[in-house]
This record gives C-alpha cells, sequence and structure tokens, in this order.
C-alpha cells in the first residue's frame, strides 16, 4: 500500500499557502460539470458541502437523520479553539500548534496540526459572519474561555450550546446551497458500500431509511463526514446513531484505517446508573473552571459530601498536576480519577465517581455568576439525576467520549483510495493520541470550510470529468453486496436483540481497550469479539423486513460493523507496545504512573488494510517526524 | 413502578392507525421516558412483534429528534424538557400514558411515533440564513456587538426544531419556530443587509407549507424545550409587515460588460 502523505516541503508556516498556490484550479465555468457527494452533514461534511456549493461543483449530500442540522456535532458543549489572542494573553499560532500536538503526546503529523492552528483564526470569523451568536463582554468584542491542555484563554463559545449554533451555522449556509440548487440534500439516507472503479472513488450505495430502497450514486469524487466511532463501546457520550458503518465499507473497498486503538474517555461525563443505560452524558469541561475535583482522603468513606472536611479531601489534580491542576488534559485527568477509585476512594453507591465541586466558586462569585457560565450544563445534571448542583458536588465519571483514529488520509485529506477525501472526526489527522477540548470543533470546520475545497478543487481539476453509469459492473457489485448484507441479517432470524450484542460488545472494549490495556487483556478481548461475532450471524433477530422502515435492520448493520472494528481495536493496541495519550498499556508506564511512550521504535502512524473476510489486516507505518517540537514527556506538573 | 402506555401504531403515512396497549410491569424511576421504550420494545422483539419507531439520537435535548404527545402534552408537557429528558421519576405507580405522534398536516406521520418534518428545513431555505460565503468574512471583533443583542439573538439561536410548537398549538402554527430564526438573524448586525426579504419569504413559505396562523394562544412557548418566548412571533410580524409595505424585492444582477 503506498502511504504518501504528501507533506510539503519547505518552512511550515509557508507550506499552506505555497500548497495552495501550486493546485490546479477548476474554470469557474467547468466546475458545474463534477459533482461531488458529501456523505455526513455534521460540522466536518456540511461545512464542506454548503463550500463546494457556493464555488459552483453539483453536489449531493447525505445523512441519516431527518435533517441535517441534526448532527451529532449539534452536542458540543463547551467551545471552540482560535489563535487569535484576542486576549492579550500570550497564544499565537504557534502556541496552538504546539499545544495541539504536544497534547497528541507527538502522534500527530506537524504540519497538518500547523495548518490547523493558522486557519483556526478563518473558522471564527467565518462563523461570525454567519451570525453565531458567540458570547461577548460587555463592550461587544468576542468572549473566551479556558480549556484543558492550555495556559491561554482561547476558547470560543455560545453558552454551553457551541456545537449547536456552529452546526446551525453550517446547516444555514447549506440549506441556502439547497435553495439555489447548488446541493441535493437527501436525508433520512444512509451510505452502506463506496463504489471504486479504476482504483478511484466513484460512488456510494445508500439505503433509503424510509423506504428500504438501494440506490447507486455515481460522482466524481466522495467525501466522508461521517464522524467518530465512540459507541462501538455501546455506552458513550455520542449520539445514539453515531456509527462507524461509512468508514468501515469505506475500509474493506481499500481505505486504510488509522490507529483505531486512540480513543478519548472524557473525565466529566455522569456516572452510570443502571443496566437499562442507553446512553452517557458529558458535563462540559468548561466546568472545570470553576469547579474543583476531589475524593476523601480516607477509602470507602460514606459520609455525605459536606461533612466531609477540606483537611480530609484529596483535591488529587491539583495535588499531581500543580501548574495545570484541575485543567490537566482528559487522558492524565480520566486515568487519575480511575486510579482514585481503584484505591477504593471512589464516591457515589457504585463508588465510581468522582466529586466536582463548585462550593468554592459559588462562596467567591456567587451563585448568579456560576448560573450565568454554567446554568443548562446544571440543569442537565440535575434533570439526570434528580440532584441540585448549587448545593452539592456533581458525581462525575470517565466515559468514552471522542476518536482520534480513523480513516487514514494525507496532507490533502484524501484517504489511501484516489478522489475519497475524510474529513471531521471520521478522519485520523490532527489529534494524535489525544484530543485537547474544544479543537474537534476546530477540526472539522477547518476541514470542511478551508481545506477540503481547495484539495478536492485540485483532484478534480486533475481528473477529467467523465460519466460512469450506474450500471458499471463495479456499481452493480457494491449494490448487490449491500443487498446481500440486508438480506443475510433478515434471514437470522435468532434468539437476541441487537442491543444484546452491542452491549456485549462494548463491555468487552470498555474492559480490555479502555482507559487501560494490557497484553492479555487484548488477546482475551480478541478472542471474546471472535466468539461475539460468530455468535451474532448465528443468533441476531431482526424484526420486520428490509424494504420499509427497520431500525433494528439499521441497528443490526451497524453493530455488524462495530464488531469487526473493536477486533481492529484491539489489534491495534496490541502492537503499540507503548503508552500514549489515550492509549495506556500498563506494561509502559513511568515510575509515577505516567504513559510512557517510546519514539524510537513507535513514532509512525498505524495504518491498517484490509486484506479480506477471514485474513489479518497487513500494518502499514507511516513514520512521523518532529522538525519543529521536539517530541518530550508530557509533563503538566 | 408499574404503568400502562396506549402506543399510536400506524405503519405508513396512508395506513390506518390505532391505539395500542402496554403493560409495563417495572419501570425505573431513574430511566428516561426513552429508556423505558427501549425496554419495551427489547420485550416486543424478543417476543417476534414490531417494535415501536420513535425518532431520537442525541438523547441530550439538543437534536430535537425526539418528540411525540404525552396525554395530549408536546414532550409530557414539563417545562424546558425534552422527552429524552424526561425521567421517570416524574410519574406514579399505576399511571395510564397515552403516546401520540405530533398532529398536524405540515407533519405527515412516517410511522408510529415519527413524522415529517421536512417543511422546517424548506423555511429555512427561504431564507434562514447569512449569505456569506466561505472565505468572505471580516475578524471576528470587527463588528462589536451589544451583549445585550447578543444574549437576545442567542436566546431566540438555541431552537432545537423539534416541533413541539407547532405539535401543541391548536392552529398548528409554524410561528415561533419561524420567528425564532428571523429575529436570531435579524437582532445581528450581519442580518441587516436581507432583514426583509428573510421576513418575508420565510413567513410566506411557512404559510405555503400549510402551518396554521398564530391566534396569540400561547400554548407553544409554554411547552417550548428551550423557552423561546412569543416575543420572536412579534418581532417576525414587526419585519414581516415592514417588508410587505416598504420592500422592493432585489433586482436581478445580471447587467452590460
Ligand atoms: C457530548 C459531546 C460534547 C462535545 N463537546 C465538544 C466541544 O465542546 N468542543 C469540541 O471541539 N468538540 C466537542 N465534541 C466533539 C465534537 O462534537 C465532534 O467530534 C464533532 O462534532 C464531529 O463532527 P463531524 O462533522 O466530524 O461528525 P458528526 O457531527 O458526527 O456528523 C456525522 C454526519 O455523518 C452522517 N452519517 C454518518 N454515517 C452515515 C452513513 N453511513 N450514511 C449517511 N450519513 C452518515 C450523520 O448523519 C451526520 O450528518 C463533543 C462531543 C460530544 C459527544
Ligand atoms: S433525542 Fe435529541 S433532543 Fe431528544
Amino acid at each position: 500500500m503506498d502511504l504518501n502523505p504528501r507533506i510539503p516541503t519547505g518552512p511550515i508556516e509557508k507550506a499552506w499557502d505555497d500548497t495552495k498556490f501550486n493546485m490546479k484550479l477548476v474554470n469557474p465555468a467547468n466546475k458545474r460539470k463534477y459533482h461531488v457527494i458529501v456523505v455526513g452533514t455534521g460540522l466536518a461534511g456540511g461545512a464542506c458541502a454548503a463550500s463546494l456549493g457556493e464555488l459552483g461543483y453539483n453536489v449531493t449530500a447525505f445523512c441519516f437523520q431527518d435533517s441535517p442540522r441534526r448532527a451529532h456535532s449539534i452536542a458540543a458543549q463547551g467551545g471552540i479553539n482560535a489563535a487569535k489572542n484576542y486576549r492579550n494573553d500570550g497564544d499565537s499560532v504557534y502556541r496552538l500548534f504546539y499545544d495541539t500536538l504536544k497534547g497528541g503526546d507527538f502522534r500527530a503529523r506537524e504540519h497538518n496540526v500547523y495548518r490547523l492552528a493558522q486557519v483556526s483564526v478563518n473558522i471564527i470569523d467565518q462563523c461570525v459572519a454567519q451570525g453565531v451568536p458567540f458570547a461577548r463582554e460587555y463592550g461587544g468584542t468576542l468572549a473566551n474561555r479556558s480549556f484543558g491542555g492550555a495556559q491561554v484563554s482561547r476558547t470560543f463559545y455560545a453558552r454551553g450550546q457551541t456545537g449547536q449554533q456552529l452546526l446551525i451555522g453550517a446547516y444555514q449556509a447549506l440549506e441556502r446551497q439547497v435553495a439555489t440548487g447548488q446541493v441535493t440534500m437527501i436525508p433520512r439516507t444512509e451510505m452502506l458500500d463506496l463504489i471504486v472503479i479504476d482504483g478511484k472513488a466513484r460512488g456510494i450505495v445508500t439505503r433509503n431509511l424510509i423506504t428500504g430502497k438501494m440506490d447507486v450514486h455515481i460522482a466524481d469524487a466522495v467525501v466522508l463526514g461521517t464522524g467518530g466511532y465512540g459507541n462501538v463501546f455501546y455506552l458513550s457520550t455520542n449520539a445514539k446513531g453515531s456509527n462507524v458503518t461509512a468508514n468501515w465499507r469505506a475500509y474493506k473497498r481499500g481505505a486504510a484505517f488509522a490507529n483505531p486503538c486512540y480513543t478519548q474517555i472524557h473525565p466529566t461525563c455522569i456516572p452510570v446508573s443502571g443496566e437499562y443505560q442507553s446512553k452517557l452524558t458529558l458535563m462540559s469541561e468548561s466546568l472545570r473552571n470553576d469547579g474543583r475535583i476531589w475524593v476523601p482522603k480516607a477509602q470507602h468513606d460514606k459520609r455525605a459530601p459536606h461533612e466531609i472536611p477540606d483537611s480530609e479531601r484529596d483535591y488529587y489534580l491539583e495535588r499531581l498536576y500543580p501548574s495545570y491542576g484541575k485543567l490537566s488534559p482528559r487522558d492524565i485527568s480520566s486515568r487519575a480519577a480511575k486510579r482514585v477509585c481503584d484505591e477504593g476512594r471512589g464516591v457515589g453507591e457504585t463508588g465510581l465517581g468522582v466529586y466536582l465541586d463548585f462550593r468554592d466558586s459559588i462562596q467567591r462569585l456567587g451563585e448568579d455568576t456560576i448560573r450565568e457560565r454554567y446554568g443548562n450544563l446544571f440543569e442537565i445534571y440535575d434533570r439526570i439525576t434528580g440532584e441540585d448542583p448549587y448545593k452539592s458536588p456533581m458525581r462525575i465519571f470517565p466515559a468514552v467520549h471522542y476518536t482520534m483514529g480513523g480513516l487514514w488520509v494525507d496532507y490533502h485529506l484524501m484517504s489511501t483510495i484516489p478522489g475519497l477525501f475524510v474529513l471531521g472526526e471520521a478522519n485520523f489527522s490532527d489529534h494524535g493520541a489525544n484530543r485537547l477540548g474544544a479543537s474537534a470543533l476546530m477540526q472539522g470546520l477547518a476541514d470542511g470550510y478551508f481545506v477540503a475545497p481547495y484539495t478536492i478543487t485540485n483532484y478534480l481539476a486533475g481528473n477529467k470529468a467523465e460519466s460512469v453509469s450506474t450500471d458499471h459492473p463495479e456499481a452493480r457489485a457494491a449494490l448487490a453486496n449491500a443487498e446481500g448484507m440486508t438480506k443475510r441479517l433478515m434471514g437470522i432470524k435468532g434468539k437476541k436483540t441487537v442491543t444484546h450484542f452491542h452491549r456485549e460488545l462494548g463491555k468487552t472494549i470498555w474492559d480490555y481497550c479502555g482507559m487501560s490495556r494490557t497484553e492479555a487483556g487484548l488477546k482475551t478481548a480478541i478472542g471474546k469479539i471472535g466468539e461475539l461475532k460468530e455468535e451474532f450471524w448465528k443468533n441476531v433477530t431482526v424484526p420486520g423486513s428490509g424494504e420499509d422502515l427497520n431500525q433494528q435492520l439499521e441497528n443490526a448493520a451497524r453493530v455488524a460493523d462495530f464488531i469487526e472494528l473493536g477486533e481492529l481495536m484491539c489489534i491495534d493496541a496490541l502492537d503499540r507496545k507503548e503508552s500514549c495519550g489515550g492509549h495506556f498499556r500498563e506494561e509502559y508506564q513511568t515510575s509515577e504512573g505516567e504513559a510512557q511512550r517510546d519514539d524510537e521504535n513507535y513514532a509512525y502512524v498505524a495504518a491498517w488494510e484490509y486484506k479480506g473476510a477471514g485474513a489479518a489486516p497487513a500494518l502499514n507505518k507511516e513514520p512521523l517526524t518532529f522538525d519543529y517540537v521536539k517530541p518530550a514527556q508530557r509533563s503538566y506538573k | 413502578m408499574k404503568l400502562t402506555l396506549n402506543v399510536w401504531r400506524q405503519t405508513g403515512p396512508t395506513a390506518p392507525g390505532k391505539m395500542v396497549r402496554y403493560e409495563m410491569p417495572d419501570v425505573n424511576p431513574d430511566m428516561s421516558f426513552l429508556e423505558m421504550l427501549d425496554v419495551l420494545n427489547e420485550g416486543l422483539i424478543q417476543k417476534g412483534d414490531s417494535p415501536i419507531v420513535f425518532e431520537h439520537d442525541c438523547r441530550e435535548g439538543i437534536c430535537g429528534s425526539c418528540g411525540f404527545m404525552i396525554d395530549g402534552k408536546a414532550h409530557g408537557g414539563f417545562p424546558k424538557t425534552t422527552v429524552c429528558q424526561l425521567h421517570m421519576r416524574h410519574y406514579k405507580d399505576g399511571d395510564e400514558l397515552f403516546l401520540e405522534p405530533w398532529r398536524a398536516t405540515a407533519f405527515p406521520i412516517v410511522k408510529d411515533l415519527m413524522v415529517n418534518r421536512s417543511a422546517f428545513d424548506r423555511i429555512i431555505q427561504a431564507g434562514g440564513f447569512i449569505s456569506v460565503p466561505t472565505g468572505s468574512a471580516v475578524d471576528g471583533n470587527a463588528i462589536a456587538i451589544p451583549k445585550s443583542n447578543s444574549d437576545r439573538a442567542m436566546d431566540a439561536a438555541q431552537c432545537i426544531g423539534c416541533g413541539a410548537c407547532v405539535a401543541s398549538c391548536p392552529n398548528a402554527s409554524a410561528s415561533l419556530f419561524t420567528g425564532a430564526k428571523i429575529a436570531h438573524l435579524n437582532l445581528l448586525p450581519q442580518g441587516q443587509p436581507e432583514k426583509l426579504d428573510r421576513a418575508l419569504h420565510m413567513v410566506t413559505t411557512m404559510n405555503e407549507e400549510m402551518f396554521g396562523s398564530c391566534t396569540n394562544l400561547r400554548e407553544c412557548e409554554a411547552t417550548c424545550p428551550k423557552g423561546i418566548s412569543i416575543e420572536n412571533i412579534a418581532i417576525m410580524n414587526r419585519h414581516f409587515v415592514e417588508a410587505s409595505f416598504a420592500h422592493r424585492p432585489t433586482a436581478s444582477e445580471a447587467g452590460a460588460g
């Protein structure tokens, strides 16, 4: 497999400008002759589809919800980073670049990260112009807050609904293009296969979720902005519909899957309460600005939190990491929470929880200020747990939140299949082994608004618009493949529900490929997943038919893909005999229990290549070089 | 606790529908309403019956996917709560509940509790945007916006497009949805150039989509899970009237040379 990352040469500060200058262009009159398919209309796909439409391309966009306005991006709470330095506190493009690379534990590509930091400033401008009501100061200028992993205040936000407001901005830009006829939006439709003709991505197979009808769509390029795969864990903070199917089917058609084991466990989520639980709810990391995290010093201390005096509390993050304290990065904070709970100092009925306490800030700033900053988050907490966080501290515990891994892409965001571009959380590109807070929104919009429209143009300019028939043998084969899978799923008529298998899978991945991993554990997991897969294909039950609306069938196909992905995650985690970011191998830690990287042997991107059903996937390595930031043991002390 | 559910079952848009009764012997008060339906559905699947179709995604009250009537009230009628964020501790042992889809001509039923809300997208297409192509923006701080304006715009912009306003309105009016979008954009300096076009076109499309008209009953405001104020409807009406009197549609751009 040819893994050419197409990293530009020359100084990093000029790399993106030079690349843009050297790109081929498409004459305005010719743009409409090119057809581009965009699958997924979250921040990344929505921004891209709108921008391509504005440029004059003929775009067809798909999403599985009833409207693009409902993509999972809508749920992002805390904010979006940008190197504006409006606070005059020492921020710069270089610092954002540095923080992101270090936050990712030196497992990302320098040039991509630099470009991300560079275009971050354009994103804020673009969104403000669209009418995104970012928080403002009394003087009318934009407000900022701080997030984990940074010592400057560079996060822009719209109350606790930043993702919602950014997505609505992108959605409105998209609908404007729909109104002009430049973009055709096809909601309630799921991509089930990728069509590759003469080695190039030329279309997709979709299923209409209302009628069950399968269709072939042909294009000159295909863009995936289909989101992350956190739901492989069953319980996660992702929307229930988030899935890996589009990416997985592309993987099976030849797109390499990079670093699947890099998953992010977010430190501040509401703990699990029962077996029926269908998802987990995040409490934005921004709460850590004003909340302090602690557990009792003594084990199994069952006193109510207000009965525990300060001297008997362990503010462990502030103790362990004095300079970043409660704003330490996510991977570090999550593991610290796990450790104190493992020591028997966790709180709540299950002992799997730590306190996030606002007592001191309420005393200092008053309840009103806290309400203005976090009112909606406090409400969510109250609603779910029935407890009032203004009166007693929140109980929180880490939960799966984000996946840094994804389809491998080069500097142009193109996968190993020419003509297949992958944006947003669906790709692996910018966050290395750990993503900093407020950087996913930034990356999704950077990819969609400011990178892909250029790189896709460059690709199209080098490829004549040549139509292929929907009857092309490759198209028919892909269609038959998708139809065959539906038939198989409908035909099993077993005894166990799809959710049963999904839960089982989630438990295995959480236990063995979650917050900490070991060689033995990962091997056990691979065995268990293999058995689960076999049982799934013998014993799953999918009611109804394939020819109409069937939510169980949609789920069954997604879970089938998650099972296979789960196995690849464990294979990847097993291969990576080091600890870095979200990937913590117990065998590789410092004497203080921190992640121990092995730069000599593992400074590479692991790009896995599908080798057919039943065959072991092949590992391709993209070496990572660091010319600007010297990798060091990450320290937040 | 024990509950009895009566759920509207309808296999397709034109099929006849009916209420079907289900007994729920063991409901945990900490479950959300949708988690309770998950449990019911798991049981139905095990028995070989078809599970109840309802729409959902985020389960955090923000995507606007979920929504149905519980005892005639949109999302169950609790203040600022979507049905995915409604927990069973609000009900008592022995309660009997009636679940129905949103009822409105503009929202045809798809299946069971799921309806088609694409009319909302078409209202946005008519003018619910600011025409600013990617790349053409000035610096974010170049336009100072008084905090109070930006806060009011944000209050309106919080709409999640769930459709509860339409479902709870006896006239099935979409005025709160449309008004919230017009207010969000028209309250901001960036929205001024298209202010009148926006009001004119969005209101016209709303009417064409077969939503009813607003007669100030305020049911929408009371059930809106985001607490959006009907003040936004007043803004919409004002700008619509202004547009109808004063406005001349923009001229065609084609020119010589
Ligand atoms: C609770 C929560 C809070 C967060 N808060 C923050 C934050 O404060 N700051 C931050 O930077 N990041 C945050 N994140 C992360 C961030 O929200 C996501 O990473 C980001 O929004 C992903 O955007 P996306 O466009 O890549 O994908 P998504 O928004 O997930 O969109 C995926 C799109 O693909 C479509 N799709 C998927 N599969 C298919 C298919 N097979 N066929 C057709 N369509 C398909 C979907 O319909 C959807 O339109 C948060 C995440 C969560 C879970
Ligand atoms: S499921 Fe998203 S708002 Fe209820």
